[in-house]
């Protein structure tokens, strides 16, 4: 066998992947959370319909895009795989199951919880990127317009109407619960995967390994939050004061 | 110290013979004495069962004072029992309450098959070991001791992960039924010194394709594993050894 | 000297005997090595080492344990460490003062040849483990570090925290492993040997029982060496592991090996004492304890039962300090038992049972804290600080030691004085060997715990890793050849060749003389394994209705009452009729449950018990046979001045060699006088 077969098929390797596109997702995450924010702009939506149009046009945005969605899927599959694997390697059960001390449940739980984001990822894609682009949902006529919009430097831009889509979306009530707790398990996801993808990449240090669980607890805290905060303030009808207005990139 | 005794109730995992597809049996045991070891125990529990002419509970024991590594069950739940740092051997009934009910089952994983009762099969280890958990210096080959020096910080390190007893209690503990703490401990042990840095590349590719063949799980840094470890053995361990094996395969021109 | 031991000690000066014999002894050439099969039993320190340097040098072997894997041999539990005239500490130490410690250690019972060739070796068994991976102690230079253990006056021993047995054995475990790995090395875990198989006079082979199936096996081989460790089990209560036994020994010894001085026992007189009925072993606590513990009583019998923390200073008796001022607290072993068992009888033991005596780090903490105090730039430190610096040192040095002790009594080492108690320990005892490792059965080979040949009378701390490493690594492999190289030419059949009469004939000559050959169809290796399947079967029959837990403990209270740390002409005659007796009882009323076709540890016991009987009675008959107190042995009629041994050096300066006869209660004494000439035999004195 080859040596690069070997490795992606060996158990370390297949961590590798688990731990490399996890940390990838990470990341992703930070962008994708800068771009949502804007919605909370008391703009009626005009910096995030210019913002989401240029993430739909710009073609290296696209084509990371379509990396990110191989990502996911790959870190999704991967994870299913090993979870399979592993309870194979199980084998019978315990009677007694008792969590050993010290270990969080997060970690105990890491397929779950995997699988709890992946559903949503579904929920989430069908509700924005499917029904945007099929405009299936009731109120469909809100998104469909192309709104017009001045730009700064007096020039006009045409953006399709996203906000619209979310407005709708987040008055509703199921989707806000399915929100609040996707991020829930988000963040517990999180909570071990930040640190776990660092173990897994022997990036283990007696000085900075601390350092790297701080930052891990606090973003798996603060990132879901702040995401959650969308549905949350729009459920609300509730915006950012007027004094402050996110733009991102 | 003397004295106190406790009435318990033990329902053990019995396998083989009378028992051919495994199940628990609860016995009673009166008057057991606090300050009896919980192998002990079973030495009463097993004079009590030949006493009506049955076949004894099997387990593994051998040194009894917590370092062969030989003792293996699953008390509770937790391999080795409920107290941290400890054998099953060194485990002492003053840890148990009067009228409980102390469930006993084998480690379970698929690499460590069932023999009998709470006897598994460790072999699986010794298979690690021999891929490479070795140094390859023969006899006679050896230079003065003090010829390599090592440094203090570096040497207690390096002992650190030598403490494993290879007990397996690691793989019990782990949901997944990984090796990783075991296989680690030996790999880190040997590139932490200078004599085990030679062969080190080749060293933890050989181990970890091992570790794979014999159907452990994967580790998702649970860290269950340092938890019950009675040797309380680091995952730092595993992060070397993730590090070690990424650099190796990457990094240099070794294959396993 | 009896004609049937020849100790085979080489001619010349006894600093050069080793080397010089080292360069002329017969060889066996690499390409005839790959004919040649090796039977190694037992996997510890000297197994393992063994095995594996003798398939580095390209002897086929195969390896048994009754063990699951390798690593669990008993040499894994040595706590404190391995002796190695060094002198890295640059305070003296040479192979001469190792030499001149460990036989004046061992009451002048030892052979002086071997005892030199072992601190020869000693050096070179540090290095090797060193290049293995074996993390020894080391200082802040990155050298290695040393302490002091009992019997000497310089720090040579080595060590790895409190588990140096373990740290060499993984090294010993790791070589084998890799010669498991080349293939040179067949390894059988799970099966225990139940006999030995002698042809024409020579060890052949063994027969096995694989004790996961109970599938009796035929094994030959060229040669066969014995590393089964020591008999304290016969004790019953002892720091053995629970599965330690003599039996590979002792078929040894049923089968023509003389066992040698039974009698020797250590009694290790740091142990964790008996909290009850139902204990089933003991648990050392470290020699090395006594570098910075001190031993006391009350001085008052009637502060015995006190806390022993309020106990002032004056009415304590640190009674090792007092009677041995030269050594103090590191008196040896043997010495330091009986001071205890002294103190004890007098009334002044502690602890529920009275027999205990305390081991008191409190000075040791108050020194090491005022040192590190003043290392760390504290004037003036509270007494809590003392403490708690003190403490720490105290930790780091004896952490995990002070750590199983909390854990088996529940009680905090740090805050309160240990409680000790001697108990069994090791045997100096075993088969007899001659200086090339052989037994009196030519191709039988027996080395470490399982021999008598290096520590006389008593054996002194951290030289029970050092024997074993150095038979293993460092002697066997050379010597073997002696016997080996005499059998390049005798081939060797595996199990598939049942044509006896063929092979036969493919080994006659053109004059119709049949050579030597070997193959475990041989009509001894089917006898032998007949009698093994007989024996089982007669022990399962029985059917009586005692365990065979109790007559082992029955036999351990009589070997500790009677053979124990102090006897008597009349008590061991009487221990001998009693062991009888109980030998008979086991026999008609034992019950051993199951069968022997599946995995059955009480079997396995059954057949461990019935030859620790056996053992039981020599031991007893050698003890009753040497009228002077030696080392471990110790007979009440023969001491002096406040109880110290009285050895008799005119009549029994010579090693006891007994023979099995069939009488099967019976054995002939064959003696082999100890000579020295490099070392001048003094009365023994640490005072």
């Amino acid at each position: 066998m080859n040596w690069f077969v070997r490795l992606l098929t060996s158990s370390l390797g297949r961590k590798l992947i688990m731990s490399l596109t996890g940390l990838f997702l990470i990341t992703f995450l930070l962008v994708h959370l800068g771009g949502n924010l804007q919605l909370l702009n008391n703009d009626e939506g005009k910096s995030f319909n210019l913002y989401a149009k240029m993430m739909t046009t710009n073609p290296i945005i696209k084509i990371t895009s379509y990396g990110l969605y191989f990502f996911i899927l790959l870190h999704a599959v991967q994870g299913l795989l090993i979870w399979n694997k592993n309870r194979v390697a199980t084998g019978t059960k315990y009677a007694v199951k008792k969590k050993s001390p010290g270990t969080t449940w997060a970690s105990n739980n890491m397929a779950l919880l995997g699988t709890i984001v992946l559903v949503f990822l579904g929920i989430h894609m069908g509700d924005f990127w499917f029904a945007m682009k099929y405009q299936t949902w009731p109120d469909a006529e809100a998104g469909r317009e192309l709104i017009k919009y001045t730009l700064d430097d007096g020039t006009i831009s045409e953006a399709k109407n996203l906000y619209g889509k979310v407005n709708w979306s987040f008055s509703q009530a199921w989707i806000v619960i399915v929100y609040l707790v996707s991020m829930i398990g988000l963040g517990f996801h999180l909570w071990h995967g930040f640190e776990s993808a660092f173990q897994t990449l022997g990036l283990n240090h007696k000085k900075y390994t601390p350092f790297i669980r701080l930052v891990g607890k606090i973003y798996s805290v603060l990132i879901p939050a702040l995401f959650a905060l969308i549905p949350i303030m729009y459920f609300l009808g509730m915006r950012f004061p007027d004094w402050l207005v996110f733009h991102f990139i | 110290m003397a004295g106190k005794t406790i009435n318990i109730k033990v329902k053990v995992w019995r396998q083989g013979g009378k028992y051919p597809k495994g199940q628990f049996e609860t016995y009673d045991l009166k008057d057991v004495g606090t300050d009896m070891s919980f192998l002990e125990m079973f030495d009463v529990l097993n004079e009590q069962l030949v006493s009506k002419k049955e076949m004894p509970v099997a387990f593994e024991h051998d040194c009894r004072e917590g370092i062969c590594g030989t003792c293996s069950m699953v008390i509770d739940g937790q391999p080795h029992g409920p107290m941290k740092g400890t054998t099953t051997c060194q485990l002492h009934m003053r840890s148990f309450k009067d009228g409980a009910t102390i469930t006993v089952e084998p480690f379970r994983a698929k690499s460590f098959p069932v023999i009998r009762d709470l006897v598994v099969d460790r072999s699986s280890f010794d298979a690690i070991i021999q891929a490479g958990g070795y140094i390859s210096v023969n006899t006679g080959q050896a230079q003065d001791a003090n010829a390599i020096p090592i440094e203090k910080d570096t040497s207690e390190k390096a002992f650190d992960a030598a403490t494993c007893i290879g007990c397996g209690a690691c793989v019990a503990a782990c949901p997944n039924s990984a090796a990783m703490l075991f296989t680690s401990a030996k790999v880190s042990h040997l590139a932490t010194m200078p004599q085990g840095k030679v062969e080190s590349q080749k060293r933890v590719q050989a181990m970890v394709n091992q570790m794979d063949k014999e159907g452990f799980g994967m580790c998702s840094n649970i860290k269950a594993c340092e938890a019950e470890c009675p040797k309380e053995i680091s995952t730092d361990n595993i992060a070397l050894m993730n590090r070690e094996y990424l650099a190796s395969v990457l990094g240099s021109d070794k294959e396993g | 000297m009896s004609d049937k031991l020849k100790s085979n000690v080489p001619e010349g000066d006894l600093a050069e005997k080793w080397m010089n014999y080292r360069g002329t002894m017969p060889l066996v050439a690499p390409g005839n090595k790959r004919n040649i099969e090796i039977i190694v039993v037992g996997t510890g320190l000297a197994g393992a080492s063994a095995a594996s340097t003798l398939g580095e040098l390209g002897y086929k072997v195969k390896c048994f344990t009754f063990h699951d894997s390798p690593r669990r041999a008993h040499s894994v539990a040595a706590q404190g460490g391995i002796n190695a005239a060094k002198n890295y500490q640059n305070d003296g130490d040479s192979v001469y003062r190792l030499f001149y410690d460990t036989i004046k250690g061992g009451d002048y019972r030892s052979r002086e040849a071997n005892v030199h060739r072992l601190a020869e070796v000693s050096r070179d068994i540090i290095d090797q483990c060193a290049a293995q991976g074996v993390p020894f102690g080391r200082e802040y230079g990155g050298l290695l570090a040393n302490r002091s253990f009992g019997g000497v006056q310089v720090s040579r021993t080595f060590y790895s925290r409190g588990q140096t047995g373990q740290q060499l054995l993984i090294g010993a475990y790791s070589s084998l492993s890799r010669q498991i790995a080349r293939g040179s090395v067949t390894m059988y875990n799970r099966h225990e040997m139940l006999d030995l198989v002698k042809v024409d006079g020579k060890a052949r082979g063994i027969i096995t029982r694989n004790l996961l199936t109970g599938k009796i096996d035929r094994h030959a081989a060229h040669c066969v060496v014995l590393a089964t460790g020591g008999y304290g089990n016969v004790f019953y209560l002892s720091t053995n592991a629970m599965n330690s036994n003599v039996s590979a020994g002792w078929r040894a010894h049923k089968k023509g090996a003389f066992f040698a001085n039974p009698c020797y026992t250590q009694i290790h007189p740091t142990c964790i004492p008996v909290s009850g009925e139902y204990q089933s072993k003991l648990t050392l606590m470290s020699e090395s304890l006594r570098n910075d513990g001190r031993v006391w009583v009350p001085k008052k019998k009637e502060d015995c039962k006190k806390d022993p923390l309020s106990i002032a200073e004056e009415d304590r008796d640190y009674y090792l300090e007092r009677i041995y001022p030269a050594f103090g607290n590191l008196v040896p072993r043997d010495v330091a038992s009986r001071a205890a068992k002294y103190v004890t009888d007098d009334g002044r033991g502690v602890g529920a049972t009275g027999l205990a005596v305390y081991l008191d780090f409190a000075s040791a903490i108050e020194r090491y804290g005022k040192s590190e105090a003043n290392m760390k730039g504290i004037s003036n430190p509270t007494k809590a600080q003392i403490v708690e610096l003190g403490e720490a040192i105290v930790k780091e040095k004896y952490g995990n030691l002070f750590h199983m002790y909390e854990k088996i009594t529940d009680e905090n080492p740090y805050k309160t004085p240990m409680k000790i108690f001697p108990a069994v320990h090791y045997t100096m005892g075993g088969i007899w060997v001659d200086y090339n490792l052989q037994t009196t059965i030519p191709g039988c080979f027996a080395l470490g715990e399982a021999n008598f040949s290096d520590h006389g009378a008593n054996r002194l701390g951290a030289s029970a890793l050092m024997q074993g490493l150095a038979d293993g690594y460092f002697v066997i492999p050379y010597t073997i050849g002696t016997f080996l190289s005499k059998e390049i030419r005798t081939p060797i059949y595996s199990a598939e060749h049942t044509d006896l009469e063929k092979l036969k004939k493919e080994n006659t000559d053109e004059e119709g003389n049949i050579k030597e050959f070997i193959t475990p169809n041989a009509p001894e290796f089917i006898e032998a394994e007949n009698a093994v399947k007989e024996r089982i079967k007669t022990f399962l029959n029985v059917n009586g209705s005692q365990s065979i837990e109790s007559f082992h403990r029955r036999l351990g209270r009589i070997m500790w009452d009677y053979c124990g740390m102090s006897r008597n002409a009349e008590g061991l005659a009487k221990a001998r009729k009693m062991i009888q007796e109980l030998r008979a009882e086991y026999h008609k009323d034992v019950f051993v449950p199951g069968s022997n076709e599946e995995y059955n540890p009480e079997l396995e016991k059954a057949l461990r018990v019935a030859d620790f009987m056996e053992l039981g009675e020599l031991m007893v008959c050698d003890a009753l046979n040497r009228n002077e107190s030696c080392g471990g042995h110790f007979r009440e009629e023969y001491q002096e001045g406040g109880g110290e041994a009285l050895r008799n050096d005119e009549e029994y300066m010579y090693a006891a060699a007994w023979e099995f006869t069939q009488d099967n209660s019976d054995w002939n004494l064959h003696k082999e006088q100890l000579e020295y000439k490099d070392i001048e035999v003094k009365t023994r004195s640490y005072k």
